[in-house]
């Protein structure tokens, strides 16, 4: 099954390792047919209509108003619709630096996104701590504080590299069973332990 | 400087002259606040405007430098005051003098453990109220295990210290209340889409009305400070981009006009025009892209596309010479990274032509409407006298009536050889901030005009040496960026790394100040206020 979103060919895409193990799963455990076309429904609507939380704390927020304005134009993919409040999101855009003033807000905003949920680290600072490396203040990486689901390096990434973050996401999303437990939380929790992402811990 | 000089030592004999680029002062804290008030009231030296305090340790002693400037005469004097009390040191405050001395004696507090005596808000301003050190101090330890990243909520506090000196000298510390008791507060921020990054306004309202809002800092506080302490002067470049990055340009000119005149290099012509040409590049897509954020603030979301339309075109230009759209890591010392990209003459031409079309554009869509006007006319109003004391410089120090362009009290690289205005109003109001911005992207547009068919030829960088050591002694250089006045202290103890590294930001005054323009006026104006005066947040924490 070659899972692609917006008419990428399939074989454009950088890591499709980490799908393919993702859909051997889904495939191996098998479901019952009522429930797996339900499943394939929603997850098509889901993953073409994923809400951003409006939450940037730097550089890469900038970039990412560039991505909603005309040029780059993310209402082309069903993104467009940036909420203001955690609870009517799915996905937190991590943009920006954290700092450990910080790390307990975006711990309660993830807490406070309603399931099922995800998290884009964006930018170096995101990723890792980035060009603050030797910081006292910067927290190494928001996987220190929240799960995240996909990793965008850059400083800042380019519109165009959002793009194919996002699209990452509505593909992971593609492959998700719905009823098979994501949108419950302690499935999810469940879920990052059993699919750890390599090179998260170094 | 010399009659400067001369008043002072007749007021105060005690004080201590040091020669250098300014007139400096060096003056026991005892006196302190003695002459900080004949510098400011005496009609003679009217310093009136305080620009920075930078906090210093130099291993013995802690201290504090003070740079005034006078509006009236236009120089500048540095005041040095000193302790030698490692464990408790103390100094008195001048927050009575200039408001925006209560905010950066705080800085000071946090950064180094200096207790200012009289101020009447001696809380940290970026760490937490548990942060254990003083992080830019020398013998600062930075194991992490100390500080940890904090798991639980931060411990909140509703006093705050205020130190006194009792008849004896004697130094006391009580408790005060931050807001009234019976107040009640609203948390504006740090997830909130108007506050323009992450900046919480602790409000105190009465129904709509706002009573008192204490700006909380500190979301974004990365200690760039002490992270250049740490690097070679060409590797704290690149973290100019990344405080207001906007200015970005400005900011790496000034560091790097810094660095070269501590290190004696002279620069090419052509190096000079390039820098100034994406000065002011990056000035038209700030506004720009400040056009849009406040109207979007004010409910007009189309705004933002239009103001985003000239800013693509300017990233373009930037794009395809300095390469990145964002933090371009442009000017080095010496010079520029890179030659000009061949069509950058063609595209800065493109860009004048439409330009002047735009702003039509945007006067008829947004600056004539009725809406506009009756939330913006009178809202927010800053009167000269309160820009200066609370230091709000650039456009919204402009908009008040306080000519204060670097460009031209103080003009560096080639701006004295340019013909422009420096644009006034006399407002103080949200419209007149918001004019003046606009009319700002007209003159740069004439500068730019000046400029593109006079790009002299020459090598764009000159040679520097390859490790790069500046000589013993601080300096201390101004630029306009897109905000305000920004201003690098460099201090220098001959080796490869700078030994203190200060940057002078606008936005943090520009944050100060909302809390007394916003008083007595209701939350929506808050939104209106923030956002013409047009911080950025990572500009404020650093």
């Amino acid at each position: 099954m070659e899972v692609t979103t917006k008419s990428m060919p399939y074989d454009a895409w950088k890591d499709n390792e980490y799908i393919e193990s993702l859909v051997k799963e889904l495939q191996d455990n098998g479901t019952n047919v009522i429930v797996g076309s339900l499943d394939k429904l929603i997850n098509w609507g889901r993953s073409n209509s994923i809400w951003p939380l409006t939450f940037a704390t730097s550089c890469c927020g900038i970039e990412f108003v560039s991505l909603g304005a005309a040029r780059y134009d993310m209402a082309r993919f069903g993104w467009e619709v940036a909420r203001s409040s955690p609870r009517q999101a799915d996905f937190i855009m991590v943009a920006g630096t954290i700092v450990h003033r910080m790390a307990p807000v975006l711990r309660r905003l993830y807490d406070q996104l309603a399931e099922p949920k995800y998290v884009i680290a964006t930018g170096a600072c995101a990723v890792s701590g980035g060009p603050f490396k030797k910081s006292y203040h910067v927290v190494m990486g928001v996987d220190k504080v929240i799960p995240v689901d996909v990793y965008l390096p850059g400083c800042p990434p380019r519109p165009e590299a959002m793009i194919y973050a996002i699209m990452q996401l509505s593909r992971k999303i593609k492959v998700e069973r719905f009823f098979g437990g994501v949108n419950r939380q302690e499935k999810q929790e469940e879920f990052l332990k059993n699919h750890p992402i390599e090179g998260a811990e170094d | 400087m010399a009659d400067t000089q001369e008043i002072i030592a007749g007021l105060f004999p005690e004080a201590v002259f040091e020669e250098g680029d300014i007139l400096t002062v060096a003056i026991d804290d005892a006196k302190w606040h003695d002459l900080a008030k004949a510098l400011r009231d005496n009609p003679q030296l009217s310093f009136d405007f305080l620009m920075t305090i930078v906090g210093m340790d130099w291993g013995e002693t802690l201290g504090c430098i003070y740079y005034l400037d006078s509006t009236k005469y236009n120089t500048r004097i540095a005041v040095k005051v000193t302790t030698s009390d490692r464990v408790t040191p103390a100094l008195t405050s001048v927050s009575d003098l200039w408001h925006i001395a209560g905010i950066y004696e705080r800085e000071v507090y946090d950064f180094f453990g200096i207790v200012f005596i009289g101020n009447p808000d001696m809380r940290r301003l970026f760490l937490s109220i548990d942060w254990k050190g003083y992080p830019l101090r020398k013998d600062y330890d930075a194991n992490p295990d100390i500080n940890p990243v904090p798991e639980e909520n931060e411990r909140q506090s509703d006093f705050t210290d205020v130190y006194t000196r009792d008849a004896d000298g004697k130094v006391e510390c009580h408790q005060e209340r931050v807001f009234e008791e019976n107040d009640f507060v609203v948390n504006i921020g740090p997830q909130h889409p108007a506050t323009h990054g992450v900046l919480r306004f602790r409000t105190a309202v009465d129904g709509e009305t706002i009573k008192k809002i204490d700006v909380y800092c500190g979301y974004i506080h990365r200690g760039i400070e002490k992270i250049c302490e740490g690097l070679t002067y060409p590797q704290t470049l690149h973290f100019m981009d990344r405080l207001d990055y906007f200015s970005a340009h400005p900011y790496h000119h000034c560091l790097c006009m810094t660095i070269e005149e501590a290190a004696g290099i002279q620069i090419s012509r052509r190096a000079q025009v390039i820098r100034v040409m994406m000065d002011e590049l990056s000035r038209i897509a700030s506004h720009c892209l400040f056009i849009g954020t406040f109207c979007m603030d004010l409910g007009a979301t189309t705004m933002l596309f239009y103001g985003l339309r000239v800013r693509e075109q300017i990233l373009d230009i930037m794009d395809k010479t300095c390469g990145a759209r964002m933090t371009f890591n442009y000017e080095c010392v010496g010079g520029v990274m890179q030659d000009l990209a061949p069509d950058f003459v063609d595209d800065v031409k493109a860009l004048l032509k439409v330009i002047p079309k735009n702003i039509k554009e945007y006067d008829k869509l947004f600056v004539g409407n009725v809406i506009t006007k009756n939330r913006m006319e009178g809202v927010g109003v800053l009167s000269r006298d309160n820009a200066i004391s609370w230091g709000v410089t650039g456009p919204s120090g402009r908009a008040s009536g306080w000519a204060c362009d670097i460009r031209k009290t103080a003009p560096y690289s080639i701006y004295s050889e340019l013909d422009f205005e420096e644009v006034v109003r006399t407002e103080g109001d949200s419209m007149a901030r918001f004019k003046v911005r606009m009319d700002e992207i007209i003159q740069s547009a004439r500068i730019l005009e000046q400029l593109v068919d006079n790009i002299p030829e020459g090598e764009y960088c000159v040679k520097v040496p390859k490790v790069l050591k500046l000589p013993v002694g601080h300096w201390f250089r101004t630029v306009e960026g897109c905000r305000g006045t920004f201003g690098v202290y460099l201090e220098s103890d001959g080796t490869t790394n700078p030994y203190r590294l200060k940057l002078v930001t606008p936005s943090l005054p520009a944050a100060a100040v909302v809390d007394s323009l916003t008083r007595g006026g209701k939350i929506a104006d808050l939104i209106t206020i923030g956002g013409s005066l047009d911080y950025i947040v990572p500009d404020i924490d650093r």
